[in-house]
């Protein structure tokens, strides 16, 4: 195969160029940043530096950025940090990352929050399911699965309404839509570097000041006592001029990917029979989902990989056993479309030819994929 | 060609798709998902389906460079494989899921999700030998004979075998293998040879067939009727078993006594001296062919167990049953066991032994 698609940048994009530079200088670098002699210094500065650039593309205040180890170390901190007297309970929607939804096992009291069968929170039924004993409402901006866009600023009011914190995991959005923690009314806010091209290994809980988070490690107390652990400078610095290099870009480049976005949805319904969009507006740019009755989505997996395509279901496996997708089955769809659903998703490096070259080889991929059933 | 090789993260498969990966082709691992419930660890030398195999096939995918995915049979074993054995078992006989894994899952419900995916063959690391010859594919025993698997091979068709590879046919010793795989950068080279029934990872056969069937106490008795102890379920013996009698009458003669008969119907179990084990008729059913099916009466090889003598027999078959006359008598021959047939080397046919006798 001489030329490959990549289509999975949902599950890790590519590190840009200017992230990669400056870890490659720092790296070199001795210095851990709590040290106080001239080394330690320096990379205290630069850390700084890092988190007041990240502070600023969020929207947020730098003594508001908690360094973590990435998306998932941010929402455990997020629900297992929170403690608010006699609110015990942690509402959750039904359609969260396993980072957040398998936290829930380790939580006192959970209620899952229904959605609708485009994916979006069933405001309504929050309404009543939200209420004096909720202590922390924890919904997600964009999902990873389907794309939709979650509406937040309604889970908000409706949360604070009832007394309670929210946590957004804004991991699929940070990078492809305006993110605004101060105007957002969110107390608790989760982002990764690996998704919009900074490195693997760092993300951050943003935590609004006068909101009290109980730390889940212990340690030497770094990161305002909530997250100890020697803070990796040269990542924060790649996770730093990544979101700077995503924030330039975003308005040209969430234009142009939900252009190819609409086009391969509309392309693939077109062309392929019983394809279903499971990516409906309002969603992100970066991500389709399409549900191809009766194909395994393995099968369909394993032909796009030998045609030069790198895809995913975007939903977990059991011992490398693709499950149905908890996320579709959330909102409504049978156990053979949540095992039968794919997903495609975008960045920079993805072009209109690229799409153009998926639509060619699907019909026939879904066809050959639904023979083996 | 495009080959599906079947990873079961050994050393022998990962062998077997490395030489294809050599040879030219388009080769895809999959490591089939057995067991719904897999353990974290292999135990030793037992079991295949450990979530640590599995960890072991696609590492070794990795080292190859090929594509790798794990296929979900669990429901297809679980109902093809494991009921089928546990079933056998209540009716008194002695099934070989080995056989029936290869017959019914391997080179059957992994061969046709393959095909219609487009791939051309199944490859395994089985040792034997296919060779082609005349638009003909036949299945030959391996070159060394102590690793020798065309046994567990020998229910397979012409239509199966004409998809199947099996790249270590011709190899001459295991040791080779190993040696060849630690050249390879494949790490599993010294990793232990499984053995036993890989759904049972324990080794207990006893207990899991307990565990399923449950207890039903019985008669253990002599070839006259007369009772010389109990049993706690028929699933537990198979004919020719002479250890976990429990008999509390010593036989008058002191030589061992060997289970003779089961009979799940009386819940009886008949035991016996040695002579009385002997079998000079086996006859069998559902017969199967690795070409064509041959007819009228012929001279050939039977073997009847896994690591079992290759047999001089007088051999005849229909399209319904298959009746083995065997030049001398053979002991502990079981209902539920595979009789496989060979000429010289040559695999021919199965068949499925439904009765025997003197």
């Amino acid at each position: 195969m001489t030329t490959r698609s990549y289509f999975d940048h949902a599950a890790s994009a590519p590190t840009v160029p200017q992230a990669a530079q400056v870890m490659a200088e720092l790296l070199a670098r001795p210095g851990n940043p709590s040290s106080l002699h001239a080394a330690g210094r320096a990379a205290r500065r630069t850390l700084e530096e890092a988190r007041e650039s990240l502070a600023e593309d969020l929207g947020a205040r730098p003594s508001e950025v908690v360094f973590t180890s990435g998306g998932t170390e941010a929402n455990n901190l997020a629900l297992l940090g929170v403690h608010v007297d006699g609110r015990p309970e942690v509402a959750v929607s039904a359609v969260e990352h396993p980072s957040v939804a398998a936290v829930g096992a380790h939580l006192a009291e959970v209620v899952v929050l229904p959605v609708r069968t485009d994916g979006r929170v069933d405001l309504e039924r929050a309404g009543t399911l939200v209420g004096p004993r909720t202590g922390l409402v924890s919904v997600m901006w964009v999902n990873n699965e389907t794309g939709v866009v979650q509406p937040i600023a309604e889970v908000v009011e409706l949360a604070h309404a009832a007394g309670a914190l929210v946590h957004s995991d804004a991991v699929q959005a940070f990078g492809h839509v305006v993110i605004d923690v101060a105007s957002s009314g969110l107390d608790l806010l989760t982002v990764s570097a690996h998704k919009l091209g900074g490195p693997v290994g760092i993300g951050a809980l943003v935590v609004r000041r006068g909101v009290t988070l109980r730390p889940t490690g212990f340690g030497g107390g770094q990161e305002a006592r909530l997250r100890s652990g020697t803070v990796p400078v040269a990542l924060a610095a790649g996770f730093a001029a990544a979101s700077r290099v995503a924030a330039e870009r975003r308005a040209m480049e969430a234009e142009r990917l939900a252009g190819l976005r609409d086009r391969l949805i509309a392309g693939v319904v077109a062309t392929v029979a019983g394809t279903r969009a499971n990516t409906v507006q309002p969603c992100g740019p970066a991500i389709v989902n399409l549900t191809f009755a009766g194909v395994r989505a393995d099968d369909v997996l394993l032909l796009l990989d030998a045609a030069g395509f790198d895809a995913s279901t975007g939903s977990a496996c059991t011992a490398g056993v693709h499950q149905p997708s908890e996320v579709l089955l959330a909102m409504g769809r049978s156990m053979e479309d949540a095992s039968a659903s794919l997903r495609f998703s975008f960045g920079p490096q993805t072009t209109a030819e690229a799409v153009e070259a998926l639509l060619g080889v699907l019909p026939g991929i879904v066809e050959r994929a639904r023979a083996a059933v | 060609m495009r080959v599906l090789a079947a990873m079961s993260g050994g050393v022998d498969s990962a062998v077997a798709a490395a030489r294809l990966v050599d040879a030219g082709h388009e080769v895809v691992g999959v490591h089939l998902a057995l067991s719904r419930n897999p353990e974290a660890y292999r135990s030793g030398a037992r079991g295949c389906c450990s979530l640590e195999d599995s960890h072991d096939a696609r590492r070794a995918a990795d080292v190859l460079g090929i594509p790798f995915y794990v296929w979900d049979f669990a429901e297809r074993f679980a109902a093809d494989v494991v009921a089928d054995f546990v079933d056998e078992y209540a009716a008194g006989r002695t099934p070989n899921p080995c056989l029936r894994c290869n017959e019914k899952i391997k080179f059957a419900a992994v061969l046709e999700r393959g095909r219609a995916l487009g791939f051309d063959a199944v490859a395994t690391g089985h040792y034997a030998r296919l060779e082609q010859s005349h638009g003909q594919v036949s299945l030959y025993r391996a070159a060394e004979p102590a690793k020798d698997q065309s046994y567990v091979l020998g229910v397979l068709d012409a239509e199966q075998l004409r998809h199947s590879l099996f790249p270590l046919g011709s190899d001459t010793a295991k040791a080779e293998v190993r040696a060849e795989a630690a050249t390879r950068g494949l790490f599993l080279a010294r990793k232990p040879d499984s053995h036993d029934i890989c759904f049972i990872p324990t080794g207990d056969t006893a207990g899991f067939l307990q565990s399923r069937l449950g207890r039903r106490a019985g008669d253990v008795v002599d070839e006259t009727g007369e009772v010389l102890g109990v049993h706690t379920g028929t699933h537990q013996f198979t004919v020719g078993q002479r250890h976990g009698l429990h008999l509390s009458v010593p036989a008058q003669d002191g030589r061992p006594r060997y289970v003779l008969r089961v009979d799940p119907v009386r819940n009886t179990v008949t035991v016996g001296p040695k002579q009385s084990l002997a079998v000079r008729r086996i006859d069998g059913i559902r017969p199967t062919w690795t070409e064509r099916p041959v007819a009228g009466a012929w001279r050939g090889l039977v073997q009847v167990r896994a690591h079992g003598d290759a047999m001089p027999a007088l051999i005849e078959a229909d399209a319904a049953q298959m009746r083995i006359e065997l030049d001398a008598p053979a002991f502990g021959i079981a209902p539920g066991q595979a009789a496989v047939c060979y000429d010289g080397d040559r695999v021919v046919g199965s068949a499925t032994i439904s009765a025997t006798a003197a």
